[in-house]
């Protein structure tokens, strides 16, 4: 069992502890968001429409942030020591997707400070719900960064997917504008697109308005993706090598 | 400790390791030694149980690196050419994590990352982060960490590299106790000669085949007497008429020709007379392992 946690502990910690002597991280991962945010709230007069996805924006370049390394990590980093020890990758993996999912987490919840210029007051009640979305949010766009990152060779070919893929991905996903105004073709990417439903999830935890098809889909989905990535990043991890990344 | 079988490897259609077989005892300083390219860090990567081979295959310490890669790894300590270090952490958080990894924890981990750090002189730097270290303290902390889980058999893929004299002193100094004090058997990966000739025994990579194995004294011992290098303008024309003249095998490699022969005082003589105006210097030494590579494939390791 200690063989299984303790390495899984021992990266999230890493995690947490790398980002707390790189405290300026959180400036570069939730300025752009917030500017954006700022920009257009203030620009259509609108701030609650956008805040749901600014805030998933946030956590998903928390997430790129902190999978992106993987790539530099195991050519020369301590990824490398742990593709040679005994801890099982499983654990490895899910230790790395913990560690860096609850970063994302806390710079969502950071970004959840303005929620009142949205004009969302939250109770401590409420808190409760919001944080666990936020967390199941950030779990699964973390999985999503970790799948791509594992294969790729170079840190350029990362962000040719973040501009072609993830990017394009946040933009039809309820955060600009919602599904039930969008034209047909973009309406049913949007129902196919799993980070709709991390959109809608967030709205109906805050109160706003296009939270459709409910919480408790928009959970399972949620859910279900992000159960996907994992199971999926631990099948990439434990596959063996007959070439190496390095 | 460590049988190689016949291992090949191929990337795609290159041929990366043909055919390579050897075996390692107990407590030996093993040496893989060849040019850049020759076929060492893929054989490393097989040993380290990072990469599946084409065919054939390794056991180290009764495991096979394929089969059973976890029961390897838990007996195997590996320090990487690139560096394996969080460099956000310090010396003792480095140590901790890797630690964790092989399932220590508690006073049993904290002792024997005390006699790591101990052994290879970073008591004092324990709480420094890595990032402040020098290369050679960083090569030493990468040694500690691969030694925390008391392994039989350490790998060290050109383990010198980017190192100072002094550091590259300081670590075989390091590597050599190892062997005296613990019983660990050491492989490593270099092209580096000097290094090279501190091993018992080594095997000499080129093109990703074999092309000399045995001690260095008994690989130095392969080519007879001196080794004769003459500097000159043309050396293939040189080592033509050496050839004409004296009957003997003269290599030509760029600006200069290189001769095996017994008795090379002699021969220098000889050869200046018989050229007048055609050779610009001459060097004569006793065989190195760069004279054995030279004379096995034709090329030079550097």
């Amino acid at each position: 069992m200690s063989s299984f946690v303790l390495p899984a502990a021992t990266l999230w910690q890493r995690e947490l502890v790398r980002f707390w002597r790189q405290k300026s991280r959180v400036l570069g991962v939730v300025a752009s968001p917030l500017v954006f945010w700022l920009l257009i709230g203030y620009g259509s007069n609108d701030l609650a429409r956008f805040y749901s996805g600014a805030l998933v924006l946030t956590v998903m370049f928390s997430a790129i942030f902190s999978t992106i390394s993987i790539i530099e990590d195991r050519r020369e980093g301590f990824l490398l020591s742990m593709l040679v020890s005994p801890a099982p990758r499983t654990s490895m993996v899910l230790g790395k997707i913990l560690g860096s999912a609850t970063l994302a987490w806390i710079q969502g919840l950071i970004f959840l400070a303005f929620a009142p210029l949205a004009g969302v007051r939250i109770g401590v009640l409420e808190l409760i719900p919001v944080a666990a979305a936020i967390f199941l949010i950030s779990f699964t766009l973390t999985g999503l960064g970790f799948v791509i990152a594992w294969r790729m060779e170079s840190t350029a070919g990362f962000h040719a997917i973040m501009n072609l893929l993830l990017v394009p991905m946040w933009m039809v996903s309820g955060s600009l504008f919602p599904m039930a105004t969008a034209h047909g073709v973009i309406r049913a990417i949007m129902w196919a697109n799993p980070l709709t439903y991390s959109i809608t999830l967030l709205n109906g935890t805050l109160g706003l308005p296009n939270a459709n098809p409910g919480p408790l889909v928009s959970t399972a989905v949620t859910a279900a993706f992000g159960l996907l990535l994992l199971l999926a990043s631990g099948l990439m991890a434990a596959q063996k090598a007959t070439r190496s990344a390095a | 400790m460590i049988e190689v079988q016949n291992l090949t490897h191929r990337y795609g259609d290159r041929v990366a390791l043909s055919n390579v077989s050897f075996e390692v005892k107990q407590g030996e300083i093993f040496g893989l030694l060849g040019p850049n390219g020759g076929g060492k860090s893929t054989l490393f990567r097989i040993l380290s149980t990072m990469m599946v081979p084409t065919e054939g295959r390794a056991i180290i310490a009764g495991h096979d690196v394929v089969r059973d890669p976890a029961a390897v790894r838990g007996r195997v300590g590996v320090v990487f050419q690139t560096q394996s270090l969080d460099k956000a952490l310090t010396v003792e958080e480095n140590l901790r994590a890797q630690g964790h990894l092989h399932g220590l924890s508690g006073d049993d981990l904290r002792e024997r990352m005390d006699r790591a750090m101990e052994r290879l002189g970073l008591a004092d730097r324990r709480n420094d982060l890595v990032e402040t270290l020098s290369g050679g303290l960083r090569r030493r902390v990468e040694i500690a960490k691969a030694l925390l889980h008391r392994p039989q058999v350490l790998l060290m893929d050109e383990a010198s590299t980017g190192l100072d004299p002094s550091a590259r002193r300081d670590l075989t100094r390091h590597v050599e106790s190892l062997r005296e004090n613990e019983g660990v058997t050491i492989l490593l990966t270099s092209h580096l000669l000097e290094e090279a000739d501190r091993c018992d025994r080594l095997v000499l990579l080129h093109q990703g085949r074999i092309v000399a194995h045995g001690t260095p004294r008994d690989l130095r011992a392969r080519i007879g007497g001196d080794v004769v290098v003459l500097e000159t303008a043309d050396a293939k024309a040189l080592a033509a008429g050496i050839e004409q003249r004296f009957g003997l095998h003269a290599s030509a490699m760029d600006g200069h020709v290189r001769v095996e022969i017994q008795n090379g005082h002699r021969f220098i003589a000889e050869v200046v007379e018989a050229f007048p105006g055609t050779v610009d210097s001459v060097g004569l030494h006793k065989p190195t392992l760069e004279d054995v590579f030279v004379h096995e494939t034709g090329a030079s390791i550097e």
